[in-house]
């Protein structure tokens, strides 16, 4: 089995190799003048005030919150999922199938219940 | 040095080093950096060992969820001077020593077998593992049931976020 | 391994990892010569004929450009961002089967640079990190539209990947494998599109999501000129900032690989391509078809771009939580009970 990693790992050092390399390639040829105006940041010509690292809606950390959950959720259902066709095909179908719909049903409401809570608005 | 062990020992390194940089660097989005480097190196070593499964489930959900969620915090918190008091340090030393203990008990306990599980079985390919995850998610006796109070425990989450982030929300405006 | 091994894999990496960058450098001048052809515009026509070498030009120009990074920004952070966005795209390529497996006196040689088991959760792992490069590069930018276009983008992302996975699961149900060059074996007969309405509503949903994923548009918030400026690339340039487009252009020929995969039976051709003896020429004639149907995607992207008007945001964030999420939790559910009952 580890060798069907070999190729993967292979890749990974072609693709670092890559990357490394144009970015290495800018950084030497490209020329450099660098003045006050370059340094800014870009606010459609005015000069920036504050801090740009301030606070944000809480909903982003409750959407990335969310995602967690749904992800872990998918990430169970994978192994039922494929195995369903063998299952059906060995008469458990009707088995595997009910314990899936419990699962997902259960996380339904979870999402129903986000719903209604107003959790998924935006304005 | 066959090329196995050099693979554990570029991994133990990575894994290590992105640990180091959680704990000891000045900027929290490093420590999440590393933590994320610390992730990854463990799902190398799911590889080494032979569950290509519990790597990639690894990478989806603590890389690519755990990892993120705590960048989205750290982005959404002003950047504060750290706190290092005293007392902190202590809480915290306590739980590591906790912690440790609790781990080189579990090590040295289980006299070759870890829950149930023959480490000399040699490594099944991921084929293999899914069907085998399938199987004991559908045998009584095994993770039957386990397998669906996790949904009752995911939901419980689901409705705390909600009800914390409702609340935040009424703080702020 | 053995050298024989060894060879294929390294032959196999050239190739594919070949073709997706070039297939992407070249996207990047039809997205121009499409955009002028729906606005009567002419595009790029002055470096070479039809302006052919346009994109090699662009490359060079990347290279020559003055690198600017803006007085507050994370150094560290702000160099790593662009490698960050561009590599899970890369890394992709991996497990995408570009053709038929080459079948030499019977030893079976798959036609991805990794035949993995697991194969789909793979991918799904490299969509996980993509989100990375460009959170950080809005981040370590310091800069407010960078930041907010970073925050946006990947929220967005997260949004969308859950119901991107779901619609993949839906084929993992009907294949029963996790095995990309199996799933669109077991497509030959019946691409998964066809199968009505399960297959259908998975397309629908992933190639939705694909666009969000991406960033393109009509989802392309992160950047939306008008608001943000650039978004989390604003203040990035020369050859990051080419990175950062490159992985965004190698993401949508990996996506539009991916589709062709999971619901357009691959480089299979309504059994015309299946039934060719001659092992090589099988070979190449499924990896004809596969491109061609990858480049109707590329296609796709660039239209849709150029026709669509952006969404708002809560639209957006709507759109991937009330609609899509629980429609393809439903339809997971009607494969599901379909395949269990012997249906499909």
């Amino acid at each position: 089995m580890l060798a069907d990693y070999v190729p993967i790992l292979i890749l990974l050092l072609v693709v670092i190799g890559f990357v490394v390399f144009n970015l290495a390639v800018s950084e030497i040829l490209g020329r450099r003048r660098a003045t006050r105006g370059k340094a800014s940041t870009y606010e459609c010509g005015i000069d920036p005030e504050t801090n740009a690292r301030g606070r944000f809606s809480v909903k982003f950390f409750l959407v990335a919150v969310l995602f967690i959950l749904f992800d872990i959720e998918s990430v169970f259902l994978i192994p039922l999922g494929v195995n369903l066709k063998a299952f059906a095909a060995a008469g458990a179908g009707t088995f595997l199938l009910v314990e899936m719909i419990l699962f997902m049903v259960v996380l339904g409401l979870g999402l129903a219940y986000i719903w209604r809570k107003g959790g998924l608005e935006w304005d | 040095m066959s090329a196995e062990i050099l693979a554990f020992l570029v991994l133990a390194t990575a894994t290590v080093a992105g640990g180091v940089v959680t704990l000891w660097s000045r900027y929290v989005v490093h420590s999440a950096f590393g933590l994320m480097l610390s992730l990854l190196g463990v799902a190398g070593f799911y590889v080494l060992l032979g569950s290509d499964f519990l790597a990639v489930t690894q990478v989806v959900v603590y890389v690519g969820g755990v990892v993120v969620l705590y960048l989205f915090g750290v982005m959404l918190t002003p950047p504060d001077r750290e706190e290092r008091s005293i007392r902190r340090i202590a809480v915290a030393g306590i739980f590591a020593v906790a912690a440790l203990v609790v781990l080189l008990k579990a090590v040295f306990g289980m006299e070759g077998r870890w829950y149930g599980v023959d480490p000399d079985r040699g490594p099944a390919s991921g084929g293999a593992v899914i069907r085998e995850v399938g199987n004991a998610f559908m045998d009584k006796e095994a993770y039957l049931l386990p397998f669906e109070i996790a949904s009752v425990l995911l939901l419980v989450a689901l409705v705390g976020a909600v009800f914390i982030a409702r609340r935040e929300g009424g703080r702020g405006s | 391994m053995t050298t024989a091994a060894l060879i294929a894999t390294l032959v196999k990496i050239a190739v594919f990892f070949g073709i997706t960058i070039s297939l992407a450098a070249v996207s990047t001048l039809f997205e121009r010569k499409i955009s002028a052809w729906i606005q009567q515009r002419y595009g790029p026509n002055r470096v070479g004929p039809w302006g052919v070498l346009q994109p090699l030009a662009d490359g060079l120009k990347f290279i020559f450009k003055e690198e600017v990074a803006p007085a507050g920004a994370n150094r560290l952070l702000f160099r790593l961002a662009p490698a960050m966005a561009a590599a899970p795209a890369f890394m992709t390529v991996a497990v995408v089967p570009f053709t038929f497996p080459l079948i030499l006196d019977g030893t079976r040689i798959p036609m991805a640079i990794a035949d993995i088991d697991i194969g789909v959760l793979f991918f799904m792992a490299m969509g996980s990190l993509a989100v990375y490069g460009i959170m950080l590069g809005g981040w370590a930018s310091n800069n407010k539209y960078s930041l907010l276009g970073g925050l946006r983008s990947s929220a967005q992302m997260i949004s969308y990947e859950l119901a991107m996975m779901v619609s993949v699961i839906t084929v993992l149900t009907l294949a029963g494998s996790m095995n990309l060059t199996r799933i669109f074996e077991a497509q030959i007969p019946l691409w998964n599109i066809a199968v009505f309405p399960v297959g259908t509503i998975a397309f629908g949903i992933f190639l939705i999501a694909a666009f969000a994923e991406t960033n393109r548009h009509p989802f392309d918030l992160a950047e939306c000129e008008t608001e943000l400026v650039g978004g989390f690339h604003t203040e990035y340039s020369s050859m990051k900032f080419a990175l950062f487009f490159l992985g965004e252009y190698s993401a949508m020929v990996m996506m539009s690989g991916l589709i062709t995969t999971f619901f357009l039976g691959g480089p299979s051709l309504f059994g015309l391509v299946n039934g060719i003896e001659d092992p090589w020429i099988k070979v190449l004639a499924g990896l004809g078809v596969f491109l061609a149907k990858v480049c109707f995607f590329l296609f796709l992207f660039i239209w849709v771009r150029w026709t669509i008007p952006r969404f708002r945001w809560d639209q957006l964030m709507h759109l991937g939580w009330k609609l899509l999420l629980p429609l393809s939790l439903a339809n997971l559910l009607l494969a599901g009970t379909l395949v269990a009952t012997g249906v499909l």
